[in-house]
């Protein structure tokens, strides 16, 4: 699969893993600038956000600091990280601040995410700094937690390039005493915050999502590290560890349909966090019809096109098979590449209604045999 | 479907909210930093934290310290007032009568494992702490995953060594706020030569750190379920994956039982199985049932046994009521008539499961 071609940049990647702005995710990064340097490392910052925080600003004086771009969209000037400049001066580290971000139109890339990858593949090492709602197959789940729809995401791979990832931990509590002191926004946008992502069973919920996806992190790296090693020390059960090493489970296949339906995105982003936890490869297919998708709607085959980028830019590999059967072809289909799972969408609507109709699921269900079929249902709020 | 509803409280139920409250006022409050080995820097934190709260005016003491400290540590020390450990013969202990006496707001304290000389107040020193707490003195730990009872045995098979000391886990548990000391593995190894201060390899270091980090998301979790139950708040949404495998009479279930096993460890979630009343079975159907249940157990299912007219409706107040996040089920191995028409049990479930993964078994 895609993850396997693509080459290794040649500079390091750390992530500072947070839950929340304010828990000191910048603050750590900028600690451990200092540190390199000390070191005798040569390091720069390559982007800072300051959020007015005065002990974060102190923490940063002492590392040179790369100057911003400015872009002009409409009528107003916004400030980037400037990569080639950070290019040009060619330091061994590079400090960039909320890898999440998306650049303002007009912008070489579209995402941080993007320009933090050309310094890597230029050798240079990078610390930055993530919370953990902006991972792009935990966007159900953390909009399920908070009523939030994260705009700004990371595709899961790009994380998993990381070398490392901490997480920068601090209590629910604490962090709502800091914000109430003003130390994280101002006032007006502090009282904001309390409501929306500040609420205590938000944060509490977040934190344990950033705790479980680092130990997650941490498990796949040491799995990496020692891949072929059959059991490990005493035979102690290390969640994942001893079977993901082992020879003796066949390799996982998902299949995940993907329709002109929003709830695919959904359904790609459980799909994909479900194969990584697997280790499983990952398809998305579309069953069209007629050939080009002839018979589709305008809006409906921009829709599928939107998905099945979306499923690329999650290094999922993408097909569009042709058949008039939905059902048929995907098995069929499933069953050529020995696909073990087959992902569908929970189908809307009252269940009573559908009972008497053929319904996708209930086909797929039928024909599968010795294939699972997961029914993957929209959470709601 | 509402995200919560609230739940009107009795008043005996009210009461005892209430002199929980009271008590819980009196009390200082403990926070512990947990670290996943030695070297990681818990130390460090708690006396960081010492003294950013002193910068705030609150009252600081360090009740007790290792002796050997990093040098950033031992900057951090001299900046705050010692109550000197008690020393007899060959041993020392926290001074806990020193600093009744002294009566700070808050009071910094390592090594919680520590086991006090025979003839002490108390044989360890988190019990020492909980004097503290009781005298309404705040107090900042910090502990080491291996010497927590609970884990005791899956870190010492992992580093290989032995640990006498150890604190229960319930004393974590009530903690008013923990914090993990996350760091890579190279922290501690910069320590020694290629591995942690007390021996341990990247590799040991990187399997007790997540561990640690598990552990806190367990606590957290705890933490959750506690403050929504505080506020009344039914919760319908789960951080952590939740498997229930159903078991129905005639399908076999060992296979799905193995993948919801292995699938609850690679989430770090939770295992359970469930079942309606068997007692009418016929007997092959029903030593099969038991045969799976065994299996389950086996396997550290949490197993339910449900009750009601419909399989389905059962099945789905359960699994709200415990926040299942997927369901496993096998089909039927041969379809009725009736079935085919109306549907199975499978295709209801499948349709009326709302925010519920249902992932369907080959039987």
């Amino acid at each position: 699969m895609s993850e396997g071609v693509s080459s290794r940049p040649l500079g390091t990647l750390k992530i500072y893993l947070g839950y929340a702005a304010g828990v000191g995710k910048t603050f750590k990064m900028l600690e451990e600038g200092h540190k390199l340097k000390r070191e005798g490392q040569d390091v720069v910052i390559g982007y800072f956000e300051p959020h007015g925080r005065k002990d974060t600003i102190a923490e940063a004086e002492g590392i040179e600091m790369i100057a911003r771009r400015k872009i002009q969209y409409r009528g107003a000037v916004f400030e980037e990280m400037d990569t080639a400049a950070i290019l040009q001066r060619s330091p061994q580290v590079c400090l960039v601040d909320e890898f999440a971000h998306s650049n303002v139109p007009g912008s070489e890339r579209s995402k941080r995410w993007e320009d933090v990858q050309i310094l890597l593949d230029a050798g240079i090492g990078v610390l930055t700094t993530m919370n953990v709602q902006h991972i792009e197959s935990l966007n159900d789940q953390v909009w399920h937690i908070s009523g939030i729809r994260v705009r700004e995401t990371v595709p899961d791979w790009v994380v998993k390039q990381a070398d490392e990832i901490v997480m920068v931990d601090v209590p629910p509590q604490a962090l709502l005493n800091r914000l109430r002191r003003g130390a994280i926004y101002a006032r007006e946008k502090a009282n904001l915050a309390l409501q929306n992502f500040f609420k205590e069973s938000t944060l509490v919920a977040l934190r344990e999502l950033a705790l479980r996806q680092t130990a997650h992190e941490v498990d796949v790296r040491h799995v990496e590290h020692e891949s072929g090693a059959a059991t490990l020390s005493g035979g102690f059960a290390v969640p994942g560890v001893a079977h993901s090493a082992a020879s003796d489970t066949p390799q996982d296949r998902i299949l995940i349909h993907v329709t002109p339906d929003p709830l695919s995105a959904m359904l790609i982003r459980r799909g994909r966090r479900v194969a990584d936890y697997q280790q499983a490869d990952c398809f998305a297919v579309a069953v069209e019809r007629g050939a080009d998708g002839r018979f589709l709607p305008a809006a409906e085959r921009e829709a599928l096109d939107k998905h099945l980028n979306f499923a690329r830019n999650l290094h999922i590999e993408t097909r569009v098979l042709e058949g008039e059967n939905v059902a048929e072809t995907l098995v069929d289909f499933a069953h050529r590449y020995q696909v073990t799972q087959i992902f569908l969408a929970r189908p809307h609507g009252k269940p009573r209604l559908r009972l008497l109709h053929k319904d996708l699921v209930r086909e797929v269900v039928r024909k599968a045999r010795n294939i699972e079929v997961t029914v993957v249902a929209e959470r709601h709020r | 479907m509402p995200e919560t509803y609230a739940t009107r409280p009795t008043p005996e139920q009210l009461l005892h909210r209430v002199q929980a409250e009271e008590e819980y006022e009196r009390r200082g409050r403990l926070k512990i930093f947990l670290g996943y080995a030695s070297g990681v820097g818990k130390s460090f934190r708690m006396l960081d934290e010492g003294r950013r709260r002193k910068l705030r005016g609150e009252d600081v003491v360090i009740g007790a310290v290792q002796s050997q400290l990093p040098s950033e540590a031992e900057n951090l020390l001299q900046t705050m007032e010692v109550i000197p450990l008690k020393i007899s013969g060959e041993s020392a202990t926290m001074d806990v009568g020193a600093i009744l006496r002294r009566q700070p707001q808050v009071c910094l304290v390592d090594g919680l494992a520590y086991d006090n000389p025979p003839g002490s107040l108390h044989a360890k020193r988190w019990q020492d702490v909980e004097d503290l707490l009781a005298a309404g003195i705040s107090v900042v730990a910090s502990v080491n995953l291996q010497y927590i009872e609970d884990y005791r045995e899956q870190a010492e098979k992992i580093t290989g060594k032995r640990v006498d000391e150890a604190v229960p886990l319930g004393f974590l548990h009530k903690a008013d706020e923990i914090e993990v000391v996350d760091a890579p593995p190279e922290i501690c190894l910069e320590q020694g030569n290629g591995e942690s201060p007390t021996g341990q390899s990247a590799q040991q270091l990187s399997e007790l750190r997540e561990i640690a980090l598990l552990l806190a998301a367990d606590v957290v979790d705890r933490q959750l379920e506690s403050y929504l139950q505080r506020h009344g708040i039914e919760q319908l949404w789960g951080v952590q994956e939740r498997i229930l495998v159903l078991l129905r009479p005639g399908t076999r279930a060992a296979h799905m039982i193995e993948s919801g096993s292995r699938n609850a460890n690679r989430f770090h979630g939770e295992l359970f199985a469930a079942y309606l009343d068997h007692s009418k079975l016929p007997v092959k159907d029903k030593s099969m049932l038991e045969s799976d249940l065994a299996l389950a157990r086996q396997l550290g299912a949490r197993v339910e046994l449900l009750s009601g007219e419909s399989l389905v409706d059962a099945v789905l107040r359960f699994a709200r009521s415990r926040g299942i996040t997927q369901i496993f089920v096998a089909r039927s191995a041969r379809e009725t008539w009736w079935e085919r028409l109306w549907g199975s049990d499978v295709d209801r479930l499948v349709s009326e499961a709302e925010g519920i993964d249902v992932r369907v078994f080959p039987n």
